[in-house]
């Protein structure tokens, strides 16, 4: 049986990954990490910074994400997010930087609950990448 | 008459001109190229969160507590205009396009009797209203380092036009901006932002039943500030695009009519030379046959 779907990932300058072969998805979202595979429910969530993990018959993908939304119908998954970057490409001074700049956010009085939690969530995540 | 050297000046100062308008036109025609590009590559990003946006509305269930960027803040009162325009000018009606939009715009909101406050993104249309409407410009942003538009002076934006909206200090947002339909035609646009206008389209949705985690209302009020920033970066690669369009075909016609001038200075200047020698000729044989 066909198990595959389609995923697309668009950030605001461009479709940033457009795949056909698609076996499964694990998304970061908001409420928890999420497993999506063919003929998953129509669903829409946000995503907390994490890893998404694309597993496809062409090989499997792995890209760092600060944030953004999923939406799932009819076998397309599209993923809006700002900021992502391969796992593969990203090299160790870059994640240092988007490290110290979490940091930096940290530090702000102002901060509200919500977002201390997500930037706690970024500086987990970057922090388990080194 | 203007003498045969003075002639000879207009016209290399003319066809000087003319080299430097027709260099423009050639830069602007390569980089409407990339604009055009990421304007359209930009395009699938506002587009499906304008389909979520749609989708998550629609099936708000209490509409009374919606977020305040969908429903507004109640009041109709403070009227808040975003002009964005470009920060380099020779390129034809493409500012003043979006300033009369605008004018037009502000006069009604006078007229009913409305607060306007102005926030100007780029240098030219700052320029053009600050004569006007000085006293209504609160905020005056320029991105003049950034070589293209780019989403995170978009998200700059955003957050300040969100900040404000949060501390009250106005109720209704429009940003005003030049659509790019081709190379020729720009139309400036009007779009209110905030309340968000959801349009009702002809689709019927009740057949998509999303699930929610977590429910709308979070996802929404999470997502609609960053529809804003996606709605202002639209319309800064829509403007980007435009602009560029626009300078090329001011500079294409400044080419052309460079080259008509030179055109007409050249018969001007071959006509008095022979007027000249005729000149010299009669003088010479009246000379001879005087003798």
């Amino acid at each position: 049986m066909n198990e595959e779907f389609k995923i697309e990932i668009v950030n605001p300058e461009k479709s940033f990954l457009v795949k056909e072969d698609v076996l499964e998805v694990i998304v970061p979202a908001f409420e928890g990490e999420m497993g999506i595979l063919k003929d998953h429910i129509s669903i829409i969530s946000f995503l907390k910074p994490g890893i998404i993990k694309i597993l496809s018959k062409s090989g499997d993908e792995n890209y760092y994400v600060e944030d953004g939304i999923v939406e799932f119908k009819n076998d397309n998954l599209s993923i809006l997010t700002s900021s992502i970057y391969n796992l593969s490409d990203l090299d160790k001074s870059t994640k240092q930087n988007l490290l110290s700049q979490a940091e930096e956010e940290t530090k702000k009085p102002e901060i509200n609950d919500q977002s201390k939690y997500l930037i706690d969530q970024k500086i987990e995540v970057l922090k388990s990448l080194n | 008459m203007a003498s045969l050297d003075d002639l000879k000046k207009r016209i290399a100062s003319v066809k000087s001109t003319q080299k430097i308008t027709k260099a423009m036109k050639m830069v602007a025609a390569a980089k409407l190229r990339r604009a055009q590009e990421s304007a359209e590559k930009g395009r699938p990003y506002s587009e499906k969160m304008n389909n979520i946006i749609l989708n998550l509305s629609s099936g708000i269930s209490d509409k009374e507590n919606a977020p305040k960027l969908l429903s507004g803040s109640g009041n109709n009162k403070v009227h808040l205009c975003v002009v964005i325009t470009s920060d380099r000018g020779l390129c034809g009606g493409f500012n003043s396009n979006i300033i009369k939009k605008a004018k037009s715009y502000f006069a009604k909101l006078a007229e009913d009797g409305k607060d306007l406050k102005i926030i100007t993104v780029g240098s030219k249309g700052n320029d053009q209203l600050k004569r006007a409407y000085s006293d209504k410009i609160i905020e005056n942003i320029s991105f003049k380092e950034s070589k293209h538009a780019n989403y995170f002076d978009a998200e700059k934006v955003g957050k300040m036009i969100i900040k404000k909206f949060e501390s009250e200090e106005f109720d209704v947002c429009t940003i005003f901006y030049n659509q790019f339909k081709n190379v020729i035609t720009q139309i400036p646009q009007a779009q209110q932002i905030i309340p968000l206008n959801v349009e009702n389209s002809d689709e019927d949705k009740s057949e998509d039943s999303y699930e929610f985690e977590p429910d709308e209302d979070e996802i929404l009020s999470n997502l609609l500030p960053k529809n804003i920033s996606t709605q202002i970066f639209k319309a800064m690669l829509e403007n980007s695009a435009s602009e560029q369009g626009s300078r090329m075909s001011a500079m294409d016609n400044a080419t052309r009519n460079a080259g008509e001038m030179v055109d007409k200075l050249t018969i001007e200047y071959n006509r008095s030379r022979q007027a000249a020698i005729t000149k010299e000729l009669i003088e010479i044989i009246s000379g001879a046959e005087s003798l």
